[in-house]
């Protein structure tokens, strides 16, 4: 076969050699409904092959470009609209960010003044955020784990992970160090650099390290499918719950009962340290879960 | 010119050059590789412009856990792809 870039491949992927309607897993089903029938006797799937579908597959490159060109030129004419990259009269620039840097550890209590804007500044935007993000996974879910037959690794690929020493050596190193470093990006994510998301997800990729050098068992005893979902709902409760109630206190001028405590100090700034744990707990195992969802069909 | 700007040219110059070349390179696991460097000099260019969260956020995303589910998608086609050539030599 020829060697393709990736847009030969988009381009003709309904002509390679590979079927999809053979791969298919909804063949076993309809199999053990009805075991005597015989494969070849099922009606063969039409190639729809009309010329409507075949204008259409003709054109649908085109009229892709042509969509992208488009989207992009709407997006380059609203750059054009936005003031020149570190002009001092840009909007950007005057008192939102006089506010933000110059009372921003004082209000919020974070001396990351970026999770304070966030967390706190523009929590709402963040709740909308998480709830897109939220949508999305579950979509990724409903579509991934409608599998009717689990995929199990194949045994053999498993084994050759399993006692590659390489591998496992190194996880057994470098596992603890990983975990500790998300673990520190999400306590510390009010103080410097980081937060919820990104220790989040250094945290899901320790996981996937640890799940790839020492097999999905022994991780299922610490997170297994249960653990998983409670994990979740836990915390995204908190998260919205949490948030609702400073809403609700910040839209009616009441005290909240988090102060934002002295800036600096580990256990300061109010909400925002709770609700980076959360975020980095959910984030984690949400990460972990899409690993083992690709891999093998199941949490 | 001082040399930071110099760097600096040289990962903008970077990323131009790997977005090109993943997207017509013939093998997609290379395509893949490319990709990874993408996001690692991202993340350089965004402690550059003094973004350290988004440095650590396009590290740990972007060439992690995406590339992570691109490969094993990648193998997951593979796989489907020799069982598919397996039942054909079967049924010969």
């Amino acid at each position: 076969m020829k060697k393709q870039t990736i847009f030969d491949r988009l381009r003709r992927w309904d002509e390679s050699e590979f079927d999809l309607t053979d791969a298919l897993p909804l063949e076993e089903p309809v199999r053990r409904i009805e075991p005597d029938l015989d494969r070849d006797a099922l009606p063969p799937i039409p190639r729809l092959e009309h010329g409507g579908v075949r204008t259409f597959r003709r054109l649908y490159p085109w009229m892709a470009g042509l969509l992208a060109l488009v989207l992009v030129g709407f997006l380059l004419l609203a750059v054009l609209e936005l003031p020149a990259f570190g002009s001092a009269d840009a909007p950007a620039h005057n008192e939102v960010m006089a506010r933000y840097v110059g009372q921003g550890t004082e209000e919020t209590g974070a001396v990351n003044t970026v999770a304070g804007v966030i967390l706190d500044y523009r929590a709402f935007d963040t709740l909308g955020e998480s709830h897109v993000l939220f949508t999305a996974a579950a979509a990724v879910l409903i579509l991934l784990l409608t599998a009717t037959h689990v995929q199990e690794e194949p045994r053999r690929i498993r084994d050759i992970m399993e006692r590659d020493p390489i591998l496992r050596n190194t996880a057994k190193v470098l596992t603890p160090v990983i975990l500790l470093f998300g673990f520190y990006v999400i306590l510390n994510g009010h103080l410097g650099p980081g937060g919820g998301f990104a220790g989040g997800a250094i945290v899901g990729s320790g996981l996937i390290l640890c799940a790839i050098a020492f097999g999905f068992e022994r991780l299922e005893r610490l997170l297994n499918y249960k653990s998983y979902c409670r994990i979740l709902v836990c915390c995204l409760g908190f998260y919205s719950l949490a948030k609702c109630y400073s809403f609700y206190c910040g839209a009616n001028g009441l005290e909240t009962i988090f102060s934002a405590g002295t800036p600096g100090r580990i256990l300061s700034a109010g909400l925002i340290l709770p609700l980076n744990v959360a975020v980095g707990l959910v984030v984690g195992c949400t990460m972990y879960g899409f690993y083992a969802v690709f891999q093998r069909g199941r949490i | 010119m001082t040399g930071m700007e110099l760097f600096q040219l040289m990962l903008l110059g970077l990323l131009v050059v790997c977005g090109i070349s993943a997207c017509l390179t013939k093998n997609l696991l290379v395509s893949l590789i490319i990709f990874m460097a993408y996001s690692v000099i991202m993340s350089v260019v965004w402690v550059l412009l003094q973004a350290p969260d988004l440095a650590i956020t396009e590290a740990a995303v972007g060439a992690g856990i995406s590339s992570i589910l691109l490969f094993i998608t990648l193998k997951k086609l593979r796989d489907m792809r020799r069982e598919v050539r397996d039942e054909e030599t079967d049924d010969l």
